[in-house]
């Protein structure tokens, strides 16, 4: 099937899996804010939502439901445009990031006739991890428009706020990130992934925690402030700004702004586990990949990356309830003089050890 | 009509509306995000080049830093459509002797540019712009220019701290 000589079944594939894609994440951020319910209620010995269906099942389709109904306001002296495509644009820059993820290896499947083999990613480019920097990068736009245009001083303030914490760790974050690429010695991420086939080869773990533990750390820490969560959720914070840069913001507006978050959430515990937790590797993968077909093979690769990154959001949320929120002051000197440092002497001491250690 | 020359006619359309609207939308912070998508579409142009490393430092430089910082200075200015100064003739005249030199010296420089078709492919296989290349050229060949311009930022940095610490010695005296 060639048309205007563009392959239409390459499209298909790709318009399917960006759907599947698209729609789990909706899924997941839809129970992550079920679970972040649940986990407070456990950690504050309360019981949770419990209402709606067994163990509060349906809370969020509740939730999602009165959000649609609400009144939609906008305010009088706002500027109207830009009000509307605040929301938009943070929920894009949301979506948009889960396009370089493997999401499992590759499978072979017979499409009229001829034998394809099916890449679960939407886009192998030779620099995936400069694109997510470049769209979390973009992501800012969102919460500054929203605030600026919604013409409320604290919604400014707050604003202001998220996008020099979002400049300032994504320095450190890039930094950080740049001693694990010196390991990998590549930026796509299916390479990355590719590297750290199964748990242990040649005597030590493959996985990128296990070579780049400091990295890690600072990755992790910048992740939080990035994702505006406690213990760095400054921009939302209500005891001084009311409720943050959506204050204005009613109905499903609002509903976007907060769910982009777990979406952010969702794909962000997904780079994390891709970039240093091996992705959809495991341990003894070679022999669990020879005793079953290939099919069911790529569903459980699937399976293990879907484990870790629950238990990435798991830990996002424990986190959140363990620890106070920082002052804005103290975050951005942890950033600056701590974090940027740090990332700094990993980097010059990875340099040394491949330079003396490694150099064939 | 390839998809090729498709994308390339819909980027450069993209880019030049969105550039015509960089000047013509009387609302600053609407120019700066016509600007953003001005830059989308340079970018456009880049992969389409096969220089996916530039196309993404673009975004990440221009759009993800440069234009947050243009934002944010529009943003607590708070620059209105109305705030915006009536400009002389006199400034207007200039604006348009200097555009038009402007004009003149791009085309001259797109006549000779006319010849050097092969701009894009330097070691012979098109894929200058891949991240490996560009690496081994940068720290290579061109490794004195790199560090240099290296030294210019950072001596741009520090002569902006140094800058912002006199006003403050002098608020304190």
């Amino acid at each position: 099937m060639l048309l205007l000589s563009i392959d239409w079944i390459f499209i298909i594939e790709k318009v399917v899996l960006i759907l599947v894609i698209i729609l789990s994440s909706f899924g997941v951020a839809a129970y992550a804010t079920w679970g972040e319910r649940k986990v407070a209620a456990i950690m504050q010995d309360r019981i949770g939502p419990a209402r709606a269906g067994i163990f509060g099942l349906l809370q969020p389709l509740a939730d999602g439901g009165k959000l649609f109904f609400k009144e939609e306001i906008v305010p009088d002296r706002s500027t109207r445009t830009l009000f509307i495509m605040g929301p938009a644009l943070f929920m894009v820059t949301a979506l948009m990031t889960s396009a370089v993820i493997p999401w499992g290896p590759d499978f072979s499947m017979t499409i009229g006739g001829t034998e394809r083999s099916i890449s679960l990613q939407v886009a192998d480019i030779n620099i995936g991890i400069l694109y997510v920097f470049g769209v979390v990068s973009l992501g800012v736009y969102g919460i500054m428009l929203g605030g600026w245009s919604s013409n409320n001083k604290f919604s400014l303030l707050s604003a202001i706020r998220a996008a020099s914490q979002s400049i300032s760790y994504e320095l450190a974050m890039g930094l950080s990130l740049i001693a694990v690429l010196m390991v990998t010695q590549t930026l796509s991420l299916r390479e990355i992934v590719g590297q750290q086939h199964g748990f242990w080869s040649d005597g030590y773990f493959t996985w990128n925690f296990f070579k780049q533990p400091l990295a890690f750390l600072i990755f992790l820490v910048c992740s939080f402030a990035e994702l505006n969560r406690a213990p760095f959720d400054m921009p939302e914070c209500e005891s001084e700004l009311n409720m943050g840069y959506h204050q204005e913001y009613s109905s499903m507006k609002l509903g976007l702004y907060l769910f982009a978050e777990y979406i952010n959430m969702f794909i962000s515990s997904a780079v994390l586990s891709t970039v240093f937790f091996g992705g959809y590797n495991f341990p003894w993968m070679d022999q669990v990949q020879a005793a079953v077909p290939g099919g069911l093979f790529s569903v459980i690769c699937v399976t293990v990356l879907m484990i870790k990154v629950v238990g990435f959001i798991l830990f996002f949320m424990f986190i959140r309830w363990t620890l106070p929120r920082f002052r804005y002051d103290q975050l951005l000197n942890l950033g600056w003089k701590g974090l940027i440092p740090l990332a700094l002497i990993n980097l010059v001491v990875t340099g040394a050890v491949i330079l003396f250690f490694f150099n064939k | 009509m390839s998809l090729h020359e498709i994308l390339f006619y819909f980027l450069s359309l993209m880019a030049l509306g969105c550039a015509l609207g960089v000047i013509l939308s009387r609302n600053p912070v609407k120019s700066v995000l016509f600007l953003i998508a001005t830059f989308f579409a340079i970018s456009g142009h880049y992969v389409l080049m096969n220089a996916q490393f530039l196309a993404i430092v673009n975004i990440i430089v221009y759009a993800g830093a440069i234009m947050v910082l243009f934002l944010f200075v529009i943003m607590l200015m708070n620059l209105n459509a109305d705030a915006e100064p009536q400009k002389s003739r006199l400034v207007q005249f200039a604006a348009v002797l200097s555009g038009g030199a402007l004009f003149l010296v791009i085309i001259a420089a797109l006549k000779t540019a006319g010849i050097h078709t092969e701009g894009n492919k330097i070691d012979g296989s098109g894929e200058i712009g891949l991240i490996h290349n560009l690496g081994q050229v940068l720290f290579r060949e061109y490794v004195l220019p790199f560090e240099v311009s290296s030294v210019l930022f950072l001596s741009a940095m520090i002569g902006a701290m140094v800058i912002g610490k006199k006003e403050e010695a002098k608020s304190e005296a």
